[in-house]
């Protein structure tokens, strides 16, 4: 997951690494890459225990008295022959960035597994260190590694590290700055199919490809559509030589040659290990296995869950929105900041107009950064504290897995647990996460369900404050959006064309999460956030107080009535809409300043809710959605959702008022 | 009388034509004998062919007993490429002698130990027999797919249904090969199961490519 735009990811100045030596860290989702990055650079990455957090690219420097390399860390992959976007950016960086040294981070308890990708790295020719980590797990486990013989037979470094404790680090770093590691000979050789198609593809080779002709024929054999299409282009007729090689082994097999290569590494692989690697499996279950399997259970794991939502309602929807925010904006702005500000402006700047601009209804300090601070930043901050620890618990996979036979209903699988349950923190954030996602179709539903029916966590907290006490509104909130969810879902897996999701997933052992992990992770987002929000709050200020002078804010709210009246709301909620335009949270948050007014309550109080619910989150969601979307997508999806939210706000209303509802 | 070896391959060749290549008509030339062939009159003789000028049928009779025999190479197949672990070079030509022993009886039994196989190695289908629509009502065979296992099952991975490269792949970075120990630890709402010292889930489509071996 990332923190920060690309843009401001260090200052202002990308991280110069010019002329450096280029160690690339690469591995398997959730080996703990990110955190020996940090360990190495002493910069932090988000880090948790879910695979496939890592979407972009973050470069860092290692340096030790006079000596510094360049270090990248990569999203994970578990093979250079790519499944995932992330695993095609992975390999893309490690190619393009012709790295003098490749640590390959692994999880040592399944390194039979891991070294896999070891194979086919010394295969592609790159000097590789093996860092066998989370060593701890492992020999809890009774899993032992005979490092010595593991790196004479391997012919390359390998040295054993704990990175979240440190240990070993030393060492690492010392190998990595100072151990020459020179380009690796293949480290065995295939049957005599095999090898003879390598080798009349290595002939009809002749460009250079970032690695040894040796790993792209190997990747021709397994089918691997970039790189075919690379050969295609630069190859120009030998590519149909290569195409013919390729064929004509594929035909002499029976199964894939992709299971054939894979079946020979793991034979490799398999005596490789014999004198290297004991294994005692332990006598009992470990109570955290215990643990484990109570959390996965389909009738226990509905409690645990429940009790999950419970404690994150406590802290987020209690303490944060309603504790924390009472304080902030009743006695820090209310009695201190407003008042001084007032003061201050209406002494220095004689003009009403200009005066308006900062302080007073809508000014930049009462309305932008009041709502920022007082309002948003408490549920934000609570929420991503519980959502760190959640997710370096390593509950979500287990999620995932309980609920991926509802997400195939609506078109998505398991997996999308993340984007889902990290939109109800920030929707912009989440539908950047999208891309984590395996199929297009996969993606734009995601990212539909997203924009419509996941409100984020300042809303969320908002809403929470507003229907405080009222449990009878507050469910049915719950249910519309739940209905509203399921529905478009459905709707749009019938709809949309393409492949039927798959779901499989690693699931990580459970694991105390660590305070400060934990801690630096909300603050990143938390400042990633603030940093997304705050200019668009202050800007809204803006433009609604230019706005007001021109009259056009006035016209807008006047036009905004008519589908506010329709709905069955009092007019002066037409404003707050028009602020749910720039952010849903927003216009809640106008919501709680005319529900405090006295204006709003009942049955309206939960249309407007309901309506504001369903808008596209903000303008940071949408030109994120255009970014990751393209613009018709993005622009089709904003066209359908707030007609969509005025008819359910509509349908809501008769509804309500049709049962005789009184809330 | 039975076929001879010979002519039930002709048997099965012709069958290939007909059923899985949709040739329309099939004629002599098509197959690999000529017309003077001593297994085209052989076949004649026990009825399984019509022969009309150079067209070529296959009887009702010579249909069912031409599946027979497909049924047997390809169980054999995979019993060379499951069981017996047979180079798949020389898979071909043992199956080829093995498919003629099976008969009757040991065919249903091989067919029940390696989990009535819907396809050879090749990806082609293997013609169900009784035995097959019998298991369906009662799986306990000794390979099954692992979408098919109880929780709490210990075994090893006997096969992997290699016809969807997409879901293959993903397998295979699981950890996922044959030879490879996997339990089984839950099976509803996902399956989930250990394999090495992790854990994996994973959907029934996904589970249905996994055969697995039981073991005590």
């Amino acid at each position: 997951m990332l923190k920060r735009k690309k843009s401001s990811c260090h200052g202002s100045t990308e991280m110069n690494i010019e002329g450096l030596k280029k160690v690339v860290l690469v591995g398997s989702p959730n080996v703990g890459k990110s955190v020996v990055f940090g360990n190495l650079t002493g910069m932090y990455v988000t880090v948790s225990n879910y695979p496939g957090t890592t979407v972009e690219v973050t470069r860092g420097r290692l340096t030790k008295g006079s000596d510094t390399v360049a270090v990248i860390d990569t999203p994970g992959m578990y093979s250079l022959l790519s499944i995932t976007e992330e695993e095609r950016v992975a390999r893309r960086i490690l190619i393009n960035s012709r790295p003098d040294l490749t640590v390959q981070v692994i999880d040592s308890k399944n390194i039979e597994r891991m070294l896999h990708l070891t194979v086919q790295l010394l295969e592609a020719g790159l000097p590789v260190l093996l860092d066998l980590n989370l060593m701890d797990e492992a020999e809890s486990l009774g899993v032992k590694i005979n490092t010595e013989v593991l790196q004479a037979r391997l012919g390359i470094p390998v040295t054993a590290t704990v990175a979240t404790d440190g240990k070993g680090m030393d060492e690492l770093k010392n190998i990595i700055l100072y151990q020459k590691v020179s380009e690796p000979e293949p480290p065995f050789k295939y049957g005599p199919l095999i090898e003879r198609a390598i080798r009349e593809i290595e002939k009809n080779l002749h460009n250079d490809y970032g690695i040894s002709r040796r790993a792209v024929a190997l990747l021709l054999l397994q089918d691997d559509r970039e790189i075919r299409e690379s050969v295609g282009e630069r190859e120009g007729e030998k590519s149909i030589i290569i195409e013919r090689i390729v064929q004509r082994t594929r035909d002499n097999v029976a199964e894939p040659l992709n299971y054939i290569i894979t079946m020979e590494r793991q034979d490799f692989i398999k005596s490789l290990l014999i004198d290297s690697l004991t294994c005692e499996s332990p006598v009992r279950l470990p109570l955290r296995e215990k643990i484990s399997r109570f959390t996965m259970h389909p009738v226990a794991g509905i409690p645990v869950f429940l009790m999950i939502i419970y404690l994150l309602y406590e802290f987020v929807g209690v303490f944060g929105a309603q504790t924390a925010v009472d304080f902030l904006e009743e006695t820090v702005f209310g009695q201190y900041i407003n008042p001084v500000a007032n003061r201050i402006v209406s002494s220095i700047i004689p003009w009403k107009v200009l005066q308006d601009l900062f302080v007073n209804e809508y000014g930049i300090i009462t309305l932008g950064i009041r709502y920022a601070i007082a309002i948003i930043l408490p549920i934000v901050t609570t929420f991503f504290i519980a959502f760190s620890i959640i997710e370096d618990t390593g509950y979500l996979p287990r999620l995932a897995m309980l609920i991926d036979r509802v997400f195939k209903k609506i078109g998505l699988n398991g997996r999308a647990v993340i984007p889902v349950v990290l939109g109800f923190g920030c929707d912009t954030m989440a539908t950047m996460v999208t891309r984590t996602l395996e199929t297009r179709r996969e993606r734009i539903i995601a990212t539909l369900l997203l924009a419509l029916a996941i409100p984020c966590s300042a809303q969320i907290g908002v809403i929470l404050a507003l229907l405080s006490g009222n449990t009878a509104a507050l469910g049915i909130f719950i249910l519309v959006m739940s209905a509203v969810f399921l529905f478009v879902g459905f709707l749009a897996a019938r709809l949309l064309p393409g492949e039927k999701p798959l779901f499989y997933m690693e699931v990580p052992p459970l694991r105390w999460p660590k305070l400060s992990n934990v801690l630096t992770k909300t603050y990143s987002r938390v400042e990633w956030y603030f940093k997304e929000v705050l200019p668009l709050f202050i800007l809204a200020s803006i433009l609604i107080w230019a706005g007001k002078i021109t009259g056009i804010f006035d016209l807008t709210v006047t036009l905004l009535s008519y589908p506010t009246r329709w709905i069955g709301l009092p007019p002066e909620a037409s404003k707050a809409f028009l602020y749910g335009f720039f952010r849903r949270d927003f216009g809640a948050a106008g919501l709680y300043d005319l529900k405090t007014a006295g204006t709003l309550d009942g049955v309206p109080l939960v249309v407007s809710i309901i309506t504001i619910a369903l808008f596209m989150p903000c303008i940071a969601q949408l030109s994120m959605t255009i970014k990751e979307r393209g613009w018709k997508m993005a622009v089709g999806m904003a066209a359908f959702i707030f007609p969509f939210a005025f008819a359910v706000g509509y349908l809501v209303n008769i509804i309500l008022n049709g049962l005789g509802m009184v809330l | 009388m039975r076929a001879t070896d010979r002519a039930e391959e002709i048997l099965e060749e012709l069958w290939i034509l007909i059923k899985e290549k949709e040739i329309n008509p099939v004629t002599v030339s098509d197959l690999s004998i000529d017309s003077k062939a001593p297994e085209l009159k052989e076949l004649l003789e026990l009825r399984y062919i019509n022969l009309s000028g150079e067209r070529i049928d296959l009887t009702s009779k010579g249909l069912k007993e031409a599946e027979a025999a497909i049924r047997r190479h390809r169980l054999a197949e995979r019993l060379m490429v499951d069981v017996f672990d047979i180079r798949r070079s020389l898979m071909e030509e043992k199956a080829c002698q093995f498919e003629h022993l099976l008969r009757k009886e040991v065919e249903e039994s091989i067919c029940t130990l390696l989990g009535h196989p819907k396809v050879c190695p090749h990806k082609r289908p293997i013609p169900p027999g009784k035995c097959c629509a019998k298991a369906l009502k009662h799986p306990k065979s000794i390979v099954s797919s692992l979408a098919e296992i109880e929780a709490g099952s210990k075994s090893i991975v006997a096969y992997l249904i290699t016809r969807d490269e997409r879901k293959l792949q993903k397998l295979m970075s699981m950890g996922v090969l044959p030879g490879v120990r996997i339990d089984v630890i839950q099976t509803y709402p996902s399956h989930v199961f250990r394999i090495g010292h992790s854990l994996v889930a994973v959907d029934t489509e996904m589970a249905e490519d996994i055969f697995v071996r039981r073991v005590k």
